[in-house]
């Protein structure tokens, strides 16, 4: 590698040639602040923060965007650095609604960290007009208030990045608005919910429909069993609402933190990850050997469902039937638990890594007892203010398990967080059945790491097992457009909407663009998840007690008649625009 | 085409018909028929040539393009062997007739319609405009062929030497003679910027690629500038021809002319020409046998002043949404579809031939120092002669607005001149001897800019004209970094403060520290260019913006809010004019006694001063 002499605050330097002043930065130990900035994905020098000063420059220089070169000079903290930082953030201020004492990103507001940083004493200095404003809360998921839109544009790279485009910039100038084609409303297009745009963006501007009040009512109401369900990802992501590290798995004091919430019941939807293996295992075997519609693609993503609805509805007999672990989760709490502990009013909770699940509890065809399998889903942010709200202080407690049958569940459940996870854990059980031996190694690292696309081949039982492996959806698009031309020679795939899957899920914790660039945010948090599968003494889904237990008192077999009413849905072909 | 020779056969066969042989008795009629022309009514007049000289077989009528005398289209010129062309001015089918008869049929001008007619005026020292002050101080190179030949026909390009430039290049020269050519000629980018043409070129040369682009920035935005447009209308070949030049000397086999959509008539003419060249085997493959290849395609812009912005355009051609993009990269490295990109806008390209041909000698004789050549302008405002002028660089302002402008009208004094539009600043009167060039116009704190010069006199207000320029950047600001887009309109806040008599010296500034701001922090020019009306407004006629906002007054009685109407009760006769005009009824008084206005019903439309006979009214 070519590298260059720079000075950055006249400490000399020697960095990589072409890297940017933002990069170069970063090997004095310094962070040029931002606000647009994303790494390879919105590199486009729109909100000016990172400027600095660079010896011989006619004017101040766009960090993030410009290369270093040989013997620049580089000034970070100058007194005209600053000055424009704050000048350009009290003008960004005079368009914002300024609702920070309330606002949900109040305190993990970039925009508020900046303002404080560089001492924006007076937050009307350039006080004037404001442009009309639109305000998008017809989708099930989530919230688009433009009046705190920075216009940094990060939502419209996270979407671009997905390979959807739902969102852009709208109008001109001062009344540039990011919104939907045609201005449309997000519940006329085909945003598929994945929440992407969400985790990305700086302030309050982007939001999920809060449905905890809900819950409080739920949990209050004294006719009420309200029973509550962790997604495999959270219990590594949860700890960062309270200040612990990234990759911190915090399991035992989030179940003693939903106890003391006042949820009758803290189960794991790990339990229905493990069904979901036994299940879709089951399917993927009968496809293959009754000449099923192959290969087959895992449906535990209602991001990817939905998607698959939208842009490829004429594939969707290759969809696995199998609901997604929390919908099984419900529909299982409502079928077999109630009968089996003789419970009515059930109330189930979900806390997920994602927006799309709040779109996935009101789908058709996903009430096996007649109402709704799942009846609220949070995100982990949603949880992490509920816990907030209550005074409980989660750093403090001590660990606690989750109740009995239904929180229990295998290693193989934990890894549904992370890309791979559930091919893995598929791989797991699927290979046991057919050979009928007992594995000696249960790691298949070739369906593990956080590339876009994975693929692997075994040899199991004198059969070739070809897999692959997408997250993110412009990932899942490379995969699709082979199935649909008939290239895929796989039996199995497995798609999950986000990028690394439900670990980088659009309801998880929105940590800075800074942590997004340099911090190996997803690589941290499925460490985490592996670290707990390894450690775990069941590794495989179809040694779990409980899931056992379920198949022996109520579904008999995988794939039996009562599996196919309670766990297994359908799908419908969704028109891109309303 | 495969051989100059096959170029000089046609030129051979088309020649006469342009440049009329002595003694052939033979005639050409042009008729200016660019936007302006027509819009002024050229279409009726040319039919009525047309048709009434269809049976003359000595006269040819053509259309051409735009001839420079905007306030007199429509305008016709007679060409005859041998003698001075006539120039006929404000023509309608009517006097048009009378020309065919008079002139064409019976060879006796049509004097009272001659340009510069004067009845007294005996030594027949009428008509030409080549002789005229509005053109003796000129010297056309870009604009070589506007008005002359008819824009539509490739017959006529090659008659005035068409494409012979883009055949000595690909027979001759290589692509670094091509660019040592340009880059000694001292051209320099007719956009605004005045980067170094050849020079540019040369960055796009150094850069392999599979595949580099040309394009033309013919996005022509500045309020009141038009010289573009009247090169393409003119002289479409001459963009085709230097497009293709400049691709052979960077290495680029495709281009695109980004033309704004409100340019129909430069589109189609763009696009015939395009066709014809193709059809000539001036475009396509292997061009003059040399194995050269190059098409050009046509883009329209939808109307967004940014897409003037070199990265902006480039984002439009790709077909996304018109925004600049940060540099570096710059296009040479990466700019269209990411690939090596060279640049230029219209009136650049519109001299490369000339360059080739003639040589980088004789165009660096042209100008100053630094700034060679020529400069088209569009000469507009509060001046005699409006229109199309194009001065060599380094002529003065005061030459520009006294002897081809022919002075401000009215027997006002002049003020300021305006060039570089939105992005550019005001010249004022005193330094009305800066001479013209790059620099001159940098160290005063305006720029040259595209080449809209607005003239203004002693009733503009410096301080509205500032807000209508910021006005147009607030409309125009794309919104995608922050200073700009919001930036921009806090001081159009500001401004309207200001003139509407609400502004306060803290208010002054604001307006600079905002203005400073955008300038040193937006992403594009479009943004570091926006405060400089203000700022040069500011810096030379400061004491207008006092009177706003200490005095309370308008000094140039422009800003209404500002203003109060009197009437003067010694000098009034009481003939009740005034208060039958007002249309407010803001005026009373009994007739044939003093009458008085009540200050809180005028809305100060001056229409009582306007008619008062007694010099009764006053406004202060």
């Amino acid at each position: 590698m070519e590298m260059v002499n720079i000075k950055i605050n006249g400490t000399p330097l020697s960095v990589p040639n072409g890297i940017s002043i933002l990069e170069a930065a970063r090997y004095a130990g310094i962070e040029i602040p931002t606000l647009c900035y994303l790494k390879d994905i919105n590199e486009i020098g729109a909100c000016r923060i990172c400027v600095v000063e660079v010896k011989g420059a006619r004017s101040l220089v766009t960090a993030c965007v410009y290369p270093v070169n040989e013997g620049m000079e580089v000034f970070t903290n100058t007194e005209k650095v600053r000055k424009s930082r704050r000048h350009t953030l009290e003008l960004v201020l005079s368009n914002h609604r300024k609702e920070c004492l309330s606002c949900v990103r109040s305190g993990n507001c970039e925009l508020q960290k900046l303002c404080k940083d560089y001492g924006v004493a007076d937050a009307d200095y350039f006080k004037g007009a404001m442009p009309a404003f639109t305000f998008d809360d017809s989708a099930a998921h989530m919230i688009r208030d433009n009046s705190k839109c920075v216009l940094c544009r990060r939502c419209v790279a996270a979407c671009n990045e997905q390979g959807l485009g739902i969102i852009g910039a709208n109008a001109r100038g001062f009344d540039t608005q990011i919104s939907c084609a045609f201005e449309k409303n997000l519940a006329d297009v085909s945003c598929v919910s994945c929440g992407q745009c969400i985790v990305h963006c700086p302030t309050g501007a982007l939001k999920e429909k809060d449905d905890t009040d809900k819950v409080i009512a739920a949990i209050n109401d004294p006719e009420k069993f309200v029973v509550v369900q962790t997604a495999p990802s959270i219990r590594v992501t949860l700890g960062e609402c309270f200040g612990n590290p990234v990759g911190t798995n915090v399991e035992g004091k989030m179940v003693a933190a939903l106890r003391r919430l006042g949820f009758d019941k803290v189960f794991d939807t790990d339990f229905a990850a493990d069904l979901t293996i036994l299940e879709e295992s089951n399917e993927l075997l009968e496809r293959i050997t009754k000449g099923g519609t192959l290969p087959m693609i895992t449906s535990c993503s209602p991001g990817w469902i939905k998607y698959c609805e939208y842009y490829y509805p004429d594939q969707l007999d290759h969809l696995s039937t199998c609901k997604s672990p929390q919908q099984m989760f419900g529909a299982t709490v409502k079928t077999w638990y109630a009968k089996k502990m003789g419970i009515e009013n059930i109330v189930v909770v979900s806390i997920m890594p994602c927006t799309a699940k709040k779109f996935e509890v009101g789908r058709d065809d996903q009430n096996a007892a007649g109402v709704a399998d799942v009846d609220i889903a949070l995100t982990t942010r949603e949880l992490g203010r509920l816990i907030d709200g209550a005074g409980i202080r989660f750093n403090d407690l001590e660990d606690e398990k989750f109740d009995e049958l239904l929180g229990e569940s295998t290693g193989a459940a934990v890894i549904f967080g992370t890309t791979g996870g559930v091919m893995e854990a598929a791989l797991r059980t699927a290979v046991e059945k057919l050979t009928g031996e007992t594995l000696a190694a249960l790691e298949f690292t070739d369906v593990r790491g956080l590339e876009g696309v994975k693929e692997a081949s075994y040899e199991v039982a004198g059969l070739t097992v070809k897999v692959a492996i997408a997250s993110g959806l412009k990932n899942a698009k490379i995969i699709m457009d082979k199935v649909r031309a008939g290239e895929a020679d796989y039996q199995f795939i497995e798609i999950m909407c986000c990028p690394g899957g439900c670990i980088n899920g659009g309801g998880q914790p929105v940590q800075p663009a800074v942590e997004h660039n340099f911090g190996n945010l997803a690589a941290k948090r499925a460490a985490a998840l592996y670290a707990q599968d390894e450690a775990m003494p069941l590794r495989k889904s179809h040694d779990s007690p409980a899931v056992k237990a379920a198949y022996e008192e109520f579904f008999g077999e995988p794939g039996s008649h009562t599996a196919h009413e309670v766990l297994h849905t359908s799908y419908v072909a969704r028109p891109m625009y309303k | 085409m495969k051989s100059l020779a096959e170029l000089a056969a046609i030129q051979d066969k088309v020649k006469d018909s342009i440049v009329l042989p002595e003694g052939s008795g033979d005639v050409r009629v042009v008729v200016g028929m660019a936007t302006c022309g027509i819009a002024a009514g050229a279409k009726p007049v040319y039919d009525t040539l047309t048709d009434g000289a269809k049976d003359l077989s000595n006269v040819t009528v053509k259309q051409t393009g735009c001839i420079g005398i905007c306030q007199f289209e429509p305008v016709v010129e007679v060409y005859e062997a041998g003698k001075e062309k006539v120039t006929y001015v404000k023509m309608t089918p009517e006097k048009a007739q009378r020309v065919v008869e008079e002139h064409l049929k019976g060879g006796k001008v049509v004097e009272e319609y001659v340009y510069n007619y004067k009845p007294d005026q005996t030594d027949g020292g009428y008509g030409t405009l080549a002789k005229s002050d509005f053109y003796k101080a000129q010297k056309r190179v870009a604009l070589r062929n506007c008005g002359v030949i008819n824009p539509e026909s490739i017959e006529e390009y090659i008659a005035m030497d068409g494409y012979k430039a883009l055949g000595k290049v690909l027979t001759g020269m290589s692509s670094d003679d091509v660019i040592k050519c340009v880059m000694d000629s001292g051209l320099r980018g007719r956009g605004g910027g005045g980067f170094p043409t050849g020079r540019k070129w040369s960055f796009t040369a150094a850069n392999k690629a599979d595949q580099k682009y040309v394009v033309c920035n013919a996005d022509e935005g500045d309020p009141g500038a038009f010289m573009d447009r009247s090169v393409l209308e003119g002289d479409p070949h001459c963009i085709v021809e230097a497009m293709t030049i400049c691709g052979y000397a960077t290495g680029a086999t495709e281009g695109y002319i980004y033309v704004r959509a409100e340019y129909p008539i430069a589109v189609r003419r763009l696009e015939i020409a395009i066709a014809q060249a193709k059809e000539l085997g001036l475009l396509g493959k292997n061009i003059f046998g040399s194995g050269f290849d190059f098409d050009l395609h046509i883009r329209l812009g939808a109307g967004a002043f940014v897409c003037g912005e070199e990265t902006a355009l480039m984002t439009s051609i790709e077909g996304n949404r018109g925004e600049p993009r940060p540099r570096p990269p710059y296009p040479a490295v990466k700019g269209l579809f990411a690939k090596p990109t060279t640049e230029n806008n219209v009136e650049t390209f519109a001299n490369i031939a000339q360059i080739i041909l003639k040589g980088a000698e004789w165009f660096a004789s042209m100008g100053t120092e630094r700034s060679k050549g020529t400069k088209v302008f569009a000469l507009g405002g509060k001046i005699n002669n409006t229109g199309l002028v194009e001065i060599p660089m380094g002529t003065t302002l005061r030459e520009v607005i006294d002897v081809i402008g022919g002075g401000i009208p009215n027997g006002k004094q002049f003020k300021a001149a305006q060039t570089g539009g939105p992005s550019g600043g005001c010249i004022p009167a005193a330094l009305i001897d800066t001479e013209i060039d790059y620099d001159n116009l940098t160290s005063i704190g305006c720029m040259m800019g595209s080449g809209g010069l607005i003239v203004m006199d002693e009733d503009t207000c410096m301080v509205d004209i500032a807000k209508f320029f910021l006005t147009f950047t607030v409309d125009e600001s794309c919104g995608k970094c922050a200073p700009c887009r919001i930036g921009t309109n806090r001081m159009k806040e500001i401004l309207d403060k200001i003139t509407s008599g609400t502004g306060t010296q803290a208010d002054i500034e604001k307006l600079e520290e905002l203005a400073d701001h955008i300038k040193q922090s937006s992403l594009c020019g479009l943004g570091q260019t926006a405060p400089n009306p203000v700022l040069a407004t500011l810096r030379f006629f400061r004491n207008e913006y006092d009177a706003h906002v200490i005095d309370k007054k308008c000094p140039a009685g422009v800003c209404k809010a500002l203003l109060t109407y009197k009437i003067d009760a010694d000098k009034c006769k009481g003939c009740t004019l005034c208060a039958r005009n007002c249309p407010v009824n803001a005026i009373s008084g009994k007739v044939k006694e003093a009458h008085t206005i009540d200050t809180d019903k005028c809305i100060k439309c001056g229409a009582c001063m306007a008619g008062c006979k007694f010099g009764a009214i006053s406004r202060g």
